[in-house]
This record gives structure tokens, C-alpha cells and sequence, in this order.
């Protein structure tokens, strides 16, 4: 399951939590009745569906309810980064080396929600489910 | 057909699943008695005055509670909490009083409480909730909207090892069938 990062609860959270809403960005237009019927086309149904990096509006509906972007590879659905709804549009080429991934699968245990790891278990006995 | 004696009957209130309760080993799972219960919004400007007419200052960061003589108040979203009241206060009043803007719903009748005990209360939840319910990552006091199974819940860590479980009534059936089955694979 991945973790997608929050960023009004600032955690990672269980994607099950989480609902997609779509390509971000598009501005709907100030005077939507004068916009040409070319330029609505544009507007309300075609989306750039891009092999790679996607900017994606996320709904964490099972969580605090609020909506925001993120930033995620199509090719191997790992979320970059994550940032509130009303953020500009991050640039992304600047962001990849500094940021930390968001994805769970790619932080390390000391940057995950446990703030400091429990104490070791003792190791499992063989033949332990 | 004289003495035709007019009776009125008054409603009784039949609360879901009411008094029940479950056993397994390491794990108890009750139904809670009725609480009165509120879903609250409000923006920040809100917060101070809100928290005056309710004796309960209401948390501002994520995935934090706040309690005070029965009445506890759940950080849901940045605007939003769930106020429930077990000592028969009435936090709808309380807010009614306040001139700034807010929204308060009465959502008493609307939840079921559960309480989840024991030592192997986490992973009593951890069958149907992806969360991290490890105490480093959620505390006592600790809240959040989440989901159980197939529906949504909210989870409170009450103690170390007792958690308080919100679900909507019509759900109820559900949750305590789920959490029953998953006390006995707890305790397996």
C-alpha cells in the first residue's frame, strides 16, 4: 500500500484513505459564458495525460476531508512531493534533488511518522506465523 | 364508549446495539452509553470564543484531542471537530451563544460509540485500519478520521490500551461484527 504525505494532517497516511480528483491546475475562467466553445472543450474535457510527472488534485476523504495537490510519476506511481490546494505549481525540476520523497517506500524508518524507532523486537522464533 | 381514555404514548429512544458488548482474550469491545455529540466547523478567527462557550479548548494541530470534565474535543480537518459530551452537557448550547462564525450540527443521535480494551486492542483495529496505531506514532489523546473495513470510523486513543471508536448508527452492525471477528483472530 503506498503512504501518501498530507499535507494539512503533515503525516503520511494509508492511500486507502484517499481518493483521487483529477488533474489540477485548470483554471476555470473568470466569464466562463463568453469562453469560445473550442476554448470550453479545452477547458472542461481534455486533459494532458502525460506519460511521467502528473500534477493531481487528491481528496484525503477518509482523513481531514480537504483537498490538495500532488505531484506523482504515472510511469511508477510514486508521489514527489505534495503541497496544499491554492500553492503555485511547484518546479518540479528544482524540487527532485533537494525534497525528500513522499512516498513511504522511499524514506528512510527515521523519516516516517514514528519519530524514533521502538525498542528491537526479539527476534521471531522459527515456525512463527 | 363513555369513558374512552385518551392515551398518549411517548417514544422510547432505542439506541443500536445498545449494552452490548464482546470478549476475547486480551481484548474487550462495548457498546458506549448515548453521548451528546456536535460536528463543528469553524475558521481560526472562531477558535478562541468557541473553546470559551465549550470549556474545551479545541486543538489546532492534526491528529490531536483535547478533554475536560467529560466533554472531548477532535481535531478532524484544520476547521473542523467532533465534540462529544458523556457528562450530559449540551454542547449545542453552548454553542449557540457564540456570535462568531461557525457551524455547529447536532450529530448525537447519528454515531455509535465502541470502546476497544485491552492489550491487544491496536491490533483489534489494525485488522480493518491501515493506520499506525503503535503508541510512538499514535499516542494517547491521539484522533483521527479513518476507516475500519469497509467504513469510515473515528479512533481515539483513550489509554495505552483502550481506544474509543465512532462509527455512523447505520454502520454499527458492521463495526461491532468486524471488530468482534477481528478481537478473535486478536487474541489467536
Amino acid at each position: 500500500m503506498l503512504l501518501i504525505r498530507c499535507p494539512y494532517c503533515e503525516e503520511e497516511r494509508p492511500e486507502l484513505e484517499f481518493r483521487n480528483a483529477g488533474e489540477a491546475h485548470i483554471a476555470r475562467a473568470a466569464d466562463i459564458a463568453a469562453v469560445s466553445d473550442e476554448d470550453f472543450e479545452k477547458f472542461f474535457f481534455i486533459r494532458s495525460n502525460p506519460k511521467g510527472i502528473i500534477y493531481e488534485r487528491w481528496r484525503h476523504i477518509h482523513g481531514c476531508a480537504r483537498f490538495f495537490n500532488a505531484v506523482r510519476d504515472t510511469v511508477t506511481d510514486k508521489f514527489v512531493m505534495t503541497y496544499k490546494a491554492g500553492e503555485p505549481k511547484p518546479d518540479i525540476s528544482k524540487l527532485k534533488k533537494e525534497s525528500g520523497p513522499a512516498a513511504y517506500a522511499n524514506r528512510p524508518p527515521d523519516q516516517l511518522n514514528v519519530k524514533k524507532p521502538a525498542a528491537k523486537r526479539a527476534p521471531a522464533s522459527k515456525g512463527d506465523a | 364508549m363513555a369513558k374512552a381514555a385518551v392515551k398518549t404514548a411517548t417514544a422510547a429512544r432505542a439506541p443500536a446495539l445498545a449494552g452490548r458488548d464482546f470478549s476475547a482474550t486480551g481484548v474487550k469491545l462495548a457498546v458506549l452509553a448515548p453521548a451528546e455529540r456536535i460536528s463543528l466547523r469553524a475558521p481560526a478567527a472562531s477558535v478562541a470564543a468557541l473553546s470559551k462557550a465549550l470549556g474545551v479548548t479545541l486543538p489546532k494541530a492534526p491528529k490531536t484531542s483535547a478533554s475536560k470534565d467529560g466533554r472531548t474535543a477532535l481535531w478532524l480537518g484544520p476547521d473542523e471537530w467532533l465534540v462529544i459530551d458523556e457528562a450530559g452537557g449540551d454542547p449545542l448550547a453552548d454553542c449557540a451563544g457564540v456570535k462568531a462564525l461557525h457551524s455547529a450540527v447536532g450529530v448525537s443521535h447519528r454515531n455509535v460509540g465502541f470502546s476497544v480494551t485491552g492489550p491487544a486492542a491496536a491490533a483489534t483495529l489494525n485488522a480493518g485500519c491501515p493506520q499506525d496505531l503503535s503508541l510512538a506514532a499514535f499516542p494517547v489523546g491521539a484522533c483521527s478520521r479513518t476507516i475500519l473495513g469497509k467504513i469510515e470510523v473515528v479512533i481515539l486513543r483513550t489509554a495505552e490500551d483502550a481506544f474509543r471508536l465512532e462509527c455512523w448508527r447505520s454502520f454499527s452492525d458492521y463495526a461491532f461484527a468486524f471488530l468482534s471477528q477481528a478481537a478473535v483472530d486478536a487474541a489467536a
